[in-house]
This record gives structure tokens, C-alpha cells and sequence, in this order.
């Protein structure tokens, strides 16, 4: 009987494990769906991105209220879950606040800063709320469906373990000295404000309440951990390596189709070196002919929409939307892992270029300006994913604008892409012809 | 060479004599055929001539960098002209090239070398800072734009793809004007609508043109000379002040523009 808490928890954890190595396998096998792209090199700079920008949040402080709310939860919840460690401990081997003993007052102050940062977590939170329901964020209003409850959800997620952490903290210290299993800690600055809630309570209602409560933040945050991975929220491991493989080559510069130059060269009668690999498609009709980076880039994206705010043709009231691309990116993805899992052919549904995900109305209308790069704080690139749709419009389909396509053939037969005779491409520097100086 | 006169050496020419240029000025299709932006092209090679800078164009031989044939996801058409022009650049053996349209700057810097053309490419905004920098342009005092109120537009391709802001700046700076900056600027500058190939095309359904939002938020600064460094720009922010009936006492002036016009050129 004596051990029966222990091996519930020790099912609890394992039901968690189980579902959270599921979740995390087909999601990396999803992100291996896409092309290989080598972002093996310049260790030092990825590095060095990753911490200015994921760990260190550089690109969040352009915006100085968000990017305070952000950091008290960012860093509450880096630095609550050491406590977790603890409750993990006593879980499996049935001792309560083991460290306690060990650390001494320290374990008073560290408890007082977690419970300060589960303070800070919890009005951060509510600001949060407040800005996504109440107030004129256009770029958080304009969610609806599960994104926005997704989002909605995950703060108050947060908000009620928060509440279980102090309210676990308040009986605990109203316990100490009634029963022999509670450890004398020290009293707790926050959750002090909460102990006349339950100063009348008997020990047993309070024992009953201090492990309810200790319960349902551990049980919270296995549940979390697996609800994340569903979430919106996955940002919070995925901003790691998303910052680290990033592109670290100017904004401005589009990589090259080394299966085009090889044609090209031999078109030109230069040498091609080896004959060209059977390509199977030129540019992007489908999520499974984006690179891995981009497929990652998808799952990193936490919806804030900073780049569809940036972005100058959505700012136009056009239908062009970095977010959507993200998003669209991400359920297509999803769908094709389902439908591989399902044994269903992989490219069953609509591809995601296509008027069910990303429309050739929003392709067209990108400036390439780079705003939505810049704008997003992770280091996430839709303009990349946007420039292989287009490649595939272009190559594949010939359905570009019929605009563009005089364009091409401008370029092609004038070597501009206006239609002037190139023999007058030096007219401009008669004018200057016997000026003088 | 004589001095009294304007001259425009082609690559051509030079190395029928066995010369070589310092730099070679590449003019890009807008500075060729663009009305609006041959003017530019005549006030850069103006102040080239001034200074006495040993430069060169193609002239003829100079082809579309490919930029929006690749933007606009034609890709085998890009590689196409890169190599043609890489082969022309590399027979005249070029090292360093100057040009006014940041298009054609951050192809050949960024998307020329994978395909074997290698150069030196700056953009004349930031070789205007140099020619400042080093005393070889000083700009006149109480010119005819100290005091007035400039503010420059980011151009995409200079800016956000290149981390080019601050030579455009100091040109302007430099002629003692007021340089106000519009509420989206540098980083967050907000693109003239042109990039990517919309040059080329209508825009999509909206409810703006991005041009106008643009120009409105230029117009909002007060400033009586909009500051350009791009042809794309220049045509997007021209249309957008005369959208706005603004074009009497509103300039849209490039960079190159402004130093001439200091210098009496």
C-alpha cells in the first residue's frame, strides 16, 4: 500500500514518456520529409545566432512590452522546471522536497525565486490574455478557430499551474509542524498571500490539498509537454535549432539551383562536369519538395504573426500572408505524415501550392522585400518557401502572370526586361556627348 | 584623355587599348532605358568624370542581370543571362563594379559568384560616402539643399538584403541637410512595391497600392526632397507624389542627383 503513490506516479510518467517520444518521432520524421540542404558549416556564427537570438531573445526587443512579458515567461519557465527535478525525485522515490534538507536556506531563497517568477509568469500571462482578447493587437485578433484557441488555451494552462505551484507551497507551509512529512523550509514570500485561504482547514484537508495541488502541477505539466507538441507552442524547442540552421547568407540572396546551372553550362557549350541527376522537379508544387529547413521553420512558427504585420502587400489589404504561409506549410506537412502513417499514398489531398493551402494569388504578390525575415524573431524564412512555389509556377507550369511571361521573353530576346532594341541600351550617353565639363 | 568634356569609355574601347578601368559602372537596364533614370546615370557619370575616376561601362555588351527573371521564379532564364554576363565580366577581366540600382548590386555580389563571377560590387551610394570620406567630393556649403528637410527611402534590396543604411545617410548628411526619417525606416523600412518583379506586373487585389502607403508615410515627414537610391523606387515613389498632387513642391531625387546638383553639374 505504502508504495502505491510511487507507482502511480512512475505509470503517469511513463503514459507521458510514451506519448511524447510518439509525438516527437513523427514530427521529426515529417521534417525529414523535406529536401536535404547542408547548414553544416560556420558552426561558430549558428552558434553564436542561437544565443543572441533564441536563448538571448535579441530579435523580441524590438518591441519592448511584448518583449518583457515575453522574458518573465521564458524565464520562469527555463527556471521552474529545476523544480520539476525536484518532483520528480520525490515522486519516484516517495520523499517529500528532498532538497530541502540539503540546500538549507538556500532552498528558502530558491523556492522564493521560483515562486517569484511563477508570479511574474502569471501576470505576464493575463497581460497576454488581455492583449489577445481585449485589446487592438491586430495581428493577435485576427486569429480565429483552434489558433486562436490554441493560444488562448496555453496562457491559461499557464495561469492554473501557477496557482498549483503557490497554492502547493501555502498548505505545505500551513503543514509544516502539524505532520512530521512536511519539512520545515522557511516561509515562502508569494504563496504566504494565499495561506489564510486555508488556515481553517483540518491537517487532513489540507494534506488532501497540498498533493492535489502537487499532483495536478506535475500531471499539468507532463500533459502540457505533450499538448505542445500539437501546439502553436512548439516554439519552445523549436527555436532553438531553428535559430542554429537558419541562413546565414544576405537576405537578399537566393540560393542557387545547382541542377539548372549544370543545364544551363551545357547549353552554353561550357563544361558541365558530371551529367545532371535525373531532377525531379524544378521548385516547389508540394510541402515534400520544401528543404527540411523550411518543414522546421514551419514547426517553429508560433503564429504571432510580427511578419504578416510587416509585410507590405498584407498591409495593402492583398492576400499574401507570411503567418498563412507558415501555417499552411506546417498542416500540409501534417496531412502527408497522416496520410503516410494511414498507408494512404503520401501526396494524397491538395498540394500545398494550390488554392486549398497557399494560392497562386498570394505567390504573386510577394516584393521579396524581406520585411517577414527580418520581422521574426525566431529566424524563420517565408519568403524562401514563396520563391519555390514560384520557381515551380514558372518552370514547370508556365502559369506565371501573363505580364511576367512578357518579361521573360523580354529579357530573352532584348536582354532587358522591357522591350527595347539593345543596340539602344548607350543612347543615354550621347546627351552627354561633347559636353562640357 | 582630354578634361574638357564628358566622357563615357566603354570596356570596349579601354581594352583596345590595352587599358584597364579602376572600376567598371554597371548601368543596369533602368539606368539604360528609363527615362526618369537616365538621368541618373548622367549625373553619376558626371560626378565619375569631375572627380577623375578611371571607370568604364559595357555599354552594348552589358545585358539584365537576370534579377527579375529569377524573382519571378525563372530560373534557367537568370542562369541564362548571369553566365553570359559573367563571361563578358570575366573576358575584361573586372575587379571592382559600381552601380546605381541596388537590383543589380546584390545579384552580382550575392548570386554572381556560385556561378563563377567574382568582383568587387559596391553600390554608388556607399562609393559617393567613399568619394566624401576621402575629400575627392566636397560638397559646397549653403547648397542648394542645406537646411531643407530630406528623408531617404530604404530600398529592400540595399537595405534588409544587404545591411546597407548608413552610406546613404551620411550622403545626405553630408550636404547639410536635415535628414528626417519616415516612421518605417531601415530594418523596418517599408518596400516601394516594385521588388521581386512587381515592377513587371500589376499588383494583386488589395486595397492600396503599396507605392501610395509609402509615399503618404515620406509625405507625412514634411520633407520636401524624397531621397532614393534605387530606379524601382525612384518610378514607385515618383508615381506615388503625383498620385498625391505633391510633385511641385515634392522632388524625388536619387542620391547621385543630389551630389551633382551641390556641385553645379
Amino acid at each position: 500500500m505504502e508504495y502505491i503513490s510511487q507507482i502511480a506516479f512512475l505509470l503517469v510518467l511513463a503514459v507521458a514518456a510514451y506519448f511524447l517520444a510518439q509525438r516527437i518521432g513523427s514530427i521529426k520524421k515529417n521534417i525529414n520529409l523535406g529536401k536535404e540542404v547542408d547548414r553544416s558549416d560556420n558552426s561558430g556564427q549558428r552558434w553564436k545566432n542561437t544565443f543572441l537570438i533564441a536563448f538571448g531573445q535579441q530579435k523580441m526587443f524590438k518591441k519592448f512590452i511584448p518583449a518583457i512579458l515575453h522574458l518573465m515567461i521564458y524565464v520562469g519557465f527555463l527556471v521552474i522546471n529545476l523544480e520539476v527535478l525536484e518532483f520528480i525525485i520525490d515522486g519516484v522515490a516517495g520523499t517529500h522536497r528532498i532538497f530541502a534538507p540539503i540546500l538549507g536556506d538556500a532552498y528558502t531563497v530558491a523556492i522564493n525565486v521560483f515562486e517569484f517568477l511563477a508570479v511574474a509568469v502569471l501576470v505576464s500571462c493575463v497581460a497576454f490574455l488581455l492583449r489577445r482578447n481585449v485589446l487592438n493587437v491586430k495581428r493577435l485578433r485576427s486569429l480565429s478557430g483552434w489558433p486562436k484557441l490554441d493560444g488562448n488555451l496555453i496562457l491559461v494552462i499557464e495561469i492554473i499551474l501557477m496557482f498549483a505551484i503557490l497554492t502547493m507551497n501555502a498548505t505545505d507551509m500551513l503543514l509544516q509542524g502539524k505532520d512530521e512529512h512536511y519539512v520545515q523550509t522557511g516561509s515562502f514570500f508569494f504563496s504566504s498571500f494565499l495561506t489564510p485561504l486555508f488556515e481553517g482547514m483540518s491537517v487532513d484537508a489540507l494534506v488532501f490539498t497540498e498533493r492535489f495541488a502537487w499532483w495536478f502541477h506535475i500531471i499539468g505539466i507532463l500533459a502540457f509537454a505533450v499538448y505542445v507538441t500539437y501546439s502553436k507552442h512548439l516554439h519552445i524547442f523549436l527555436a532553438f535549432p531553428n535559430t542554429y540552421f537558419a541562413k546565414l547568407t544576405p537576405n537578399g540572396q537566393m540560393n542557387n539551383m545547382d541542377e539548372v546551372t549544370t543545364e544551363v553550362k551545357s547549353m552554353l557549350g561550357m563544361d558541365a562536369g558530371a551529367p545532371p541527376a535525373e531532377v525531379a522537379r524544378l521548385g516547389a508544387k508540394d510541402a515534400t519538395d520544401l528543404t527540411w529547413v523550411n518543414l522546421m521553420n514551419a514547426y517553429s512558427c508560433t503564429e504571432c504573426g510580427r511578419c504578416t504585420a510587416e509585410c507590405p502587400a498584407n498591409l495593402t489589404g492583398k492576400k499574401l500572408s507570411p503567418r498563412k504561409i507558415m501555417m499552411d506549410t506546417r498542416d500540409r506537412i501534417d496531412e502527408i505524415g497522416k496520410n503516410i502513417k494511414a498507408g494512404k499514398e503520401a501526396e494524397s489531398g491538395s498540394p500545398l501550392f494550390s488554392d486549398d493551402y497557399i494560392s497562386a494569388e498570394e505567390l504573386n504578390a510577394c516584393t521579396s522585400c524581406n520585411a517577414c525575415v527580418e520581422a521574426c524573431p525566431v529566424s524563420i524564412n517565408p519568403l524562401d518557401i514563396i520563391l519555390q512555389g514560384r520557381r515551380y509556377m514558372a518552370m514547370e507550369e508556365s502559369s506565371s502572370p501573363q505580364s511576367w511571361n512578357s518579361m521573360f521573353q523580354n529579357v530573352e530576346t532584348s536582354f532587358a526586361p522591357w522591350k527595347f532594341p539593345p543596340t539602344d541600351r548607350f543612347k543615354w550617353a550621347d546627351k552627354l556627348k561633347g559636353e562640357e565639363k | 584623355m582630354s578634361d574638357s568634356t564628358y566622357k563615357v569609355p566603354t570596356m570596349q574601347e579601354m581594352s583596345a587599348k590595352g587599358e584597364a578601368p579602376e572600376v567598371l559602372f554597371w548601368v543596369g537596364c533602368a539606368g539604360s532605358f528609363d527615362d526618369r533614370y537616365k538621368a541618373v546615370t548622367i549625373a553619376f557619370t558626371k560626378i565619375l568624370n569631375k572627380v577623375g575616376i578611371n571607370f568604364a561601362v559595357l555599354g552594348p555588351e552589358e545585358s539584365c542581370t537576370g534579377d527579375p527573371a529569377r524573382r519571378a521564379g525563372n530560373e534557367f532564364l537568370f542562369q541564362m543571362q548571369a553566365m553570359s554576363n559573367i563571361q563578358v565580366l570575366n573576358g575584361y577581366n573586372i575587379k571592382k563594379i559600381v552601380t546605381a540600382c541596388p537590383h543589380c548590386f546584390n545579384t552580382i555580389k550575392n548570386e554572381y559568384p556560385e556561378l563563377g563571377g567574382n568582383y568587387d560590387v559596391v553600390h554608388h551610394s556607399q562609393f559617393l560616402q567613399g568619394l566624401i570620406n576621402e575629400g575627392k567630393v566636397t560638397l559646397k556649403d549653403g547648397g542648394e539643399f542645406k537646411g531643407k528637410k530630406i528623408t531617404f527611402h530604404d530600398s529592400c534590396y540595399l537595405g534588409r538584403a544587404n545591411g546597407v543604411y548608413e552610406a546613404p545617410r551620411d550622403v545626405i548628411k553630408a550636404l547639410d541637410a536635415e535628414l528626417v526619417e519616415m516612421k518605417r525606416c531601415k530594418t523596418k523600412g517599408l518596400c516601394c512595391g516594385a521588388g521581386g518583379a512587381q515592377m513587371f506586373k500589376d499588383a494583386e487585389k488589395g486595397n492600396k497600392e503599396i507605392n501610395i502607403e509609402r509615399t503618404e508615410e515620406a509625405l507625412e515627414t514634411g520633407a520636401e526632397v524624397i531621397a532614393a537610391g534605387c530606379p524601382f523606387c525612384m518610378t514607385m515613389m515618383g508615381d506615388g507624389v503625383k498620385n498625391k498632387e505633391r510633385e511641385h513642391n515634392v522632388k524625388v531625387l536619387d542620391l547621385a542627383e543630389l551630389i551633382a546638383k551641390n556641385q553645379g553639374l
